[in-house]
């Protein structure tokens, strides 16, 4: 690949716990991916939109408030709408165990929870990017 | 503190034992580390010896207490007196379920109430708002209106109680919704106490639940305060708030320096809009975070008293002690908290209750160990209670006021984050004062440097977490989480549905006409805010109103 990997860092919901995001943000960044970060209190649609103006190869989302199981599965169904499945999507947060089966099944390929080293996003995004 | 003839000898008997004793010993056992360093990653040096705390005048630096600078804390009792107010964060999905769990609490001991309202409820939407989905319940209680709240408070008599509510940018409303509840039990609004947190300058740096632009949201600030120093004098009208700070990855001495920076944009704000100091500076509270190296935090909250009195009696010229006097509350750092070996966090909530209370806290909540993972079990809250009850009755800090005075290194360090903390609020000030600082993103990048230095030294090690990085064990995913109920939020939904059909919608209607007037001039828009929550209006009825005439905040988006 001859470009960087493109990453939009996302903050879904009304959750305004943004240290999680921010910091995985910047150690992509300084990883070598090209980073957008949405700012707090997206919608799925604008999340998609931004991912697909972005051109973007991983959604990397972070929820810590409990709204995960309804917010990471719209986000999945809207980009498989707009074509964009080759996109990996990834989360983050408070995320009990017992919810992370469901999630992948609806198609976020990683969930991270806490006590995640940031080296692991990285290994993770690079061996699974779908493009 | 010392005469010179003294301070000569101690220079030499140090000399003699760094050249003799340390010189051997460490010859033979070199140290752990080259280098030692605070929770916050200071410099910490080897031994602090009275030449550390030579410069400080015992009478004006330090004092006694329940006296300016208020250094030694903010009675002269202290737990003597009366032990700190244990107050548990608590509030989930209904206000049914919300208000059997306060009433646990109060039977387990607990002296006050502290709600937690679900985002929606905190960012002014109605659970049937569509950004509300997935939210209702989640983090706290879902309050649409005055019904809710008359629910949330049953058989809870608001004479006898002291609440906290943790909320922001729609702490107008609520404050209202409860004089409203108190008005419906017979209790006058000058016989509530309690706190609102009210700070909405450090939703915009570290929390996130703002609504309004700065501006306005200053204005309703000034306003709280004018109508509670006349209608609810007992009430605490903010609580400005280091703890979300501190979360968001600041370090100790960034901690009072921010929010005692926030503190000056109240107090000026208030000035501005015609307010005397000393009739609002008493109801102003604080809210500290409590890490685990215990003596840096001891230090930083004598470090706040000091530096907020001086503060308000040299640049505000405040005339009365309690304008000066710092009082604040605490809770343990839930940053600190690992999702690995959860039991271990009773632990460190055990040295961070310590922390606090040897640091002289008004009250304090103490996390769960489940909490890295999901809101708290009821039998994991009543361990984190009784951590508070251990402390206080059992391991004796309580019974002499601050214990750890006179300490050379607890001093020296209190001079120092004092010093570190001056140092931002200069910074700020050249920048324009905090609203101005946080527009441009200043404090968030601080916060944010020190966030990431953070990561990156537990990531290689440097830092030890216990559990996390090192001592790590295989173990199971951890049984019996709290779980909120989806089900919550068709319930609120239907309540509303049921709410609108019954209350007199004209009555309604009317009296959020008024309010939008009111908040178009620049009359106190509480007393507006009452007649409509009175009226059974709903929070995003109240809130929709003040959006359309006051706009949203857009945040300053940076990494």
């Amino acid at each position: 690949m001859d470009r960087p990997i493109r990453v939009l860092v996302a903050k879904p919901g009304l959750d305004g716990h943004d240290r999680g995001a921010k910091v995985i943000a910047r150690a992509l960044r300084d990883a070598g991916m090209e980073v957008i970060y949405t700012g707090l209190r997206q919608t799925p649609e604008q999340i998609v939109s931004a991912a697909i103006q972005e051109d973007v190869d991983v959604v990397a989302m972070s929820i810590l408030s409990g709204a995960h199981n309804h917010l990471f599965p719209k986000v999945v169904e809207l980009m498989k709408e707009e074509g964009a499945d080759d996109v990996l999507i990834i989360g983050g947060g408070v995320i009990p165990d017992d919810d992370i089966p469901g999630l992948k099944e609806a198609g976020v390929a990683e969930l991270f929870t806490p006590g995640t080293p940031t080296t692991d996003v990285i290994d993770f995004i690079k061996t699974n990017l779908k493009r | 503190m010392f005469d010179k003839e003294k301070l000569d000898q101690m220079q030499n008997s140090r000399k003699n034992w760094e050249e003799n004793t340390l010189g051997k010993a460490l010859s033979k056992f070199p140290e752990r580390q080259e280098e030692f360093q605070t929770g916050s990653g200071d410099e910490i040096q080897r031994l602090y010896s009275p030449e550390d705390i030579k410069d400080i005048d015992y009478n004006q630096d330090i004092g006694y207490p329940g006296q300016y600078p208020f250094t030694r804390g903010a009675q002269p009792t202290m737990y003597r007196g009366r032990l700190w107010t244990m107050r548990m964060y608590a509030g989930f999905a209904t206000a049914e379920e919300s208000n059997k769990r306060y009433k646990y609490l109060i039977e387990q001991g607990s002296k006050g109430l502290s709600v937690a309202f679900d985002l929606p409820t905190q960012i002014g939407y109605d659970s049937d708002h569509s950004l509300s989905a997935g939210e209702v319940g989640k983090v706290g209680v879902a309050i649409d209106s005055l019904a809710d709240m008359e629910i949330l408070f049953d058989g809870i008599p608001l004479d006898k109680v002291s609440t906290s509510m943790t909320i922001n940018a729609p702490a107008s409303v609520l404050l209202a919704m409860y004089i409203a509840v108190a008005e419906k039990q017979g209790v006058s609004s000058d016989k509530l106490r309690g706190t609102i947190q009210n700070d909405i300058l450090k939703e915009y740096i570290a929390r996130g639940t703002y609504i309004f632009p700065t501006e306005p949201s200053m204005r309703l600030i000034t306003d709280i305060f004018e109508y509670c120093s006349k209608d609810v004098p007992l009430w605490n009208t903010i609580s400005i708030s280091g703890y979300h700070i501190r979360e968001a990855g600041s370090t100790a001495a960034q901690e009072v320096g921010f929010t005692l920076a926030d503190g000056i944009a109240y107090v000026e704000a208030a000035i501005k809009a015609g307010l005397d100091v000393d009739s609002f500076a008493p109801r102003l509270s604080f809210f500290f975070n409590a890490h685990n190296d215990l003596l840096e935090e001891v230090s930083k909250y004598r470090a706040a008293r000091r530096l907020w009195a001086k503060i308000m009696k040299e640049r505000f010229g405040a005339k009365k002690e309690a304008s000066m006097r710092l009082k604040f509350h605490t809770q343990t750092g839930g940053s600190t908290l690992t999702a690995q070996q959860p039991d271990n966090n009773i632990v460190r909530v055990a040295i961070q209750t310590l922390a606090a209370v040897l640091g002289g806290t008004q009250s304090l909540h103490t996390n769960s160990k489940d909490e890295a993972l999901a809101l708290p079990t009821e039998d994991s809250v009543r361990i984190a209670l009784r951590t508070q009850q251990i402390v206080a009755y059992e391991s004796g800090v309580t019974n002499t006021v601050d214990p750890l005075a006179g300490s050379y290194y607890i001093e020296a360090k209190t001079k120092q984050i004092e010093e570190e903390a001056m140092k931002y609020i200069e910074k700020i000030d050249e920048v324009g004062g905090a609203p101005r600082a946080i527009d441009v993103g200043y404090i968030q990048q601080e916060i944010m440097d020190a966030a990431y230095n953070y990561q990156r030294e537990v990531e290689s090690n440097q830092r030890i977490v216990v559990g996390m990085n090192k001592f790590k064990t295989e173990e199971e995913p951890p049984a019996d989480l709290l779980k909120v109920d989806p089900a919550v939020e068709e319930l609120q939904k239907n309540k509303l549905i049921e709410l609108r059909a019954k209350r007199d919608n004209e009555a309604v209607s009317q009296k959020l006409e008024a309010l939008r007037k009111a908040c178009e001039g620049d009359e106190n828009v509480m007393p507006y805010i009452l007649d409509a929550v009175r009226a059974y209006g709903t929070l995003g009825e109240i809130c929709g109103v003040m959006r359309e005439v006051f706009g949203e905040y857009q945040q300053s988006v940076r990494i």
